[in-house]
């Protein structure tokens, strides 16, 4: 067994602790010792973003960070992204306009398209695309999710 | 799973010293975005980790006058947001903005992709059309070592026993010159290049190519710079017959295995029309800059 280190990291604004092996990733942690299983395992190696996660305001997949590596810095997940009960508009844009099928891709997406309207709050339907390229979802629904973010960010300036 | 130890040192000396004491297989993590996975998949079981991101002076972009300091542990988008280095070397931004999604290039650093020494890196070849140094310390000092020759065979470098890649020095534009990385693959986007060309070139007044670089990426085990496309375009206004040449030159050079991605002659007859279309692409850039 390898020493077990102690990790002090915010999670959507709230302080935790745990202890990890050094070979846990972060998703791994997320999931199995904070119980926050809203952040999904696809292929964990980097490859389908369904684990998409902010880490210090950087968009990233839980699965390519150490656990260790979460020491101070600050988390944001999809549990985060609701304001209590009122949803985001990007989760309230996904239900109205069906983007999601079996849903295991979306709380990825989600993460990483407000990633994309906090800097671009007006992408075009390429930039979309191409920003959220690192997000697969296997039901083939890209269209209906394309369509929910441009929405979204229609509504969110006010337009 | 043997044992696995983590160390994030605050200081360049200390990480070398962790890594060159190690007696078992050690390995410094920037990104870990090739790492972390190896881990993850028992491709590799390493007893050290040194993570290099908490070394202050590894975290940053230095733009001045004689170009720009990239320090090891600079991630991808990092480098895809600075304006300045964005704007004096386009082709190097074009490799990075190709590696992985925009999730990957949040973690992964040039240096890893460097280290990695996969044939195929995408910020590989334009680093060296650009004449990236990359300066190497270790127990015994520091070395400048061009980036070409850092990796010696798929996922083998010649860095030493404690060795670590400090930073790169990229020098400042010249003035009437551009780059530019064009890659093929079957998607646009997450995969892996069948063929990645880079091609750096300088006119002068007259539009008369006075300086190139061409650099070819997975198509012989280790990134190739080939000097006989550079002799092609050199003294010419790039005209069609000098990118005749020079796309001749590339194709020759290969030397490409069959693989899923693509086969030898394939990866050979892609070399050639992708190495004029880049050398346009950075001619273009050149004219514009």
């Amino acid at each position: 067994m390898s020493k077990k280190y102690q990790v002090t990291t915010t999670v959507n604004g709230d302080e935790y602790d745990f202890l990890c092996e050094p070979q846990q990733t972060l998703l791994d942690v997320l999931r199995d010792e904070l119980t926050l299983t809203g952040t999904k395992e696809g292929c964990a190696t980097g490859d389908c973003g369904a684990c998409s996660v902010m880490v210090d305001g950087g968009l990233t997949c839980a699965c390519l960070v150490l656990a260790v590596e979460a020491e101070g810095k600050k988390i944001d997940t999809i549990e985060g992204m609701a304001d209590g009960d009122e949803l985001h508009p990007l989760q309230r844009k996904f239900l109205e306009l069906n983007g999601l099928q079996c849903g295991i891709c979306t709380p990825g997406i989600l993460v990483a398209a407000r990633a994309l309207l906090e800097r671009n709050p007006d992408p075009t339907e390429t930039e979309v695309r191409y920003w959220l390229a690192g997000n697969l979802c296997r039901c083939t629904g890209y269209d209906k999710v394309i369509r929910s973010v441009l929405a979204a960010a229609k509504e969110m300036r006010g337009a | 799973m043997s044992d696995l130890r983590y160390e994030a040192p605050a200081t360049l000396a200390a990480a070398v010293k962790l890594l060159a004491g190690s007696r078992g297989f050690a390995r410094a993590m920037a990104g870990g975005t090739d790492l972390i996975v190896q881990m993850e998949t028992d491709l590799i079981e390493p007893e050290l980790l040194v993570d290099l991101k908490k070394i202050a002076a590894l975290r940053t972009i230095k733009a001045d006058k004689s170009g720009f300091r990239i320090g090891a542990a600079v991630s991808g988008m990092e480098m895809v947001e600075h304006k300045a280095l964005c704007k004096a070397w386009p082709g190097v931004i074009d490799g990075v903005k190709l590696i992985g999604s925009i999730q990957v290039k949040g973690r992964a650093t040039v240096a890893g992709n460097l280290c990695n020494a996969s044939p195929g890196a995408d910020s590989v070849p334009p680093m060296v059309t650009a004449g990236a140094i990359a300066r190497v310390v270790g127990p015994r000092g520091t070395r400048k070592v061009p980036v070409e020759k850092i990796p010696v065979g798929p996922g083998k470098t010649s860095l030493k026993k404690g060795e670590i890649i400090e930073s790169f020095i990229l020098p400042a534009r010249a003035k009437r010159s551009g780059d530019a990385y064009m890659r093929f693959t079957p998607r646009t986007e997450m995969d892996i290049a069948v063929v990645g060309i880079a091609v750096n070139l300088t006119l002068d007044a007259k539009g008369v190519c006075t300086a190139a670089r061409v650099a070819l990426g997975a198509v012989a085990p280790t990134v190739l710079l080939v000097d006989a496309c550079a002799k092609a375009l050199i003294g010419t206004k790039v005209d069609e017959a000098a990118l005749d040449k020079m796309a001749g030159a590339a194709a020759a050079a290969c030397r490409p295995i069959d693989d899923k991605r693509g086969t030898k002659e394939f990866r050979i007859k892609t070399t050639r029309v992708l190495a004029k279309r880049v050398a346009l692409k950075a001619l273009e850039r050149a004219r514009n800059g």
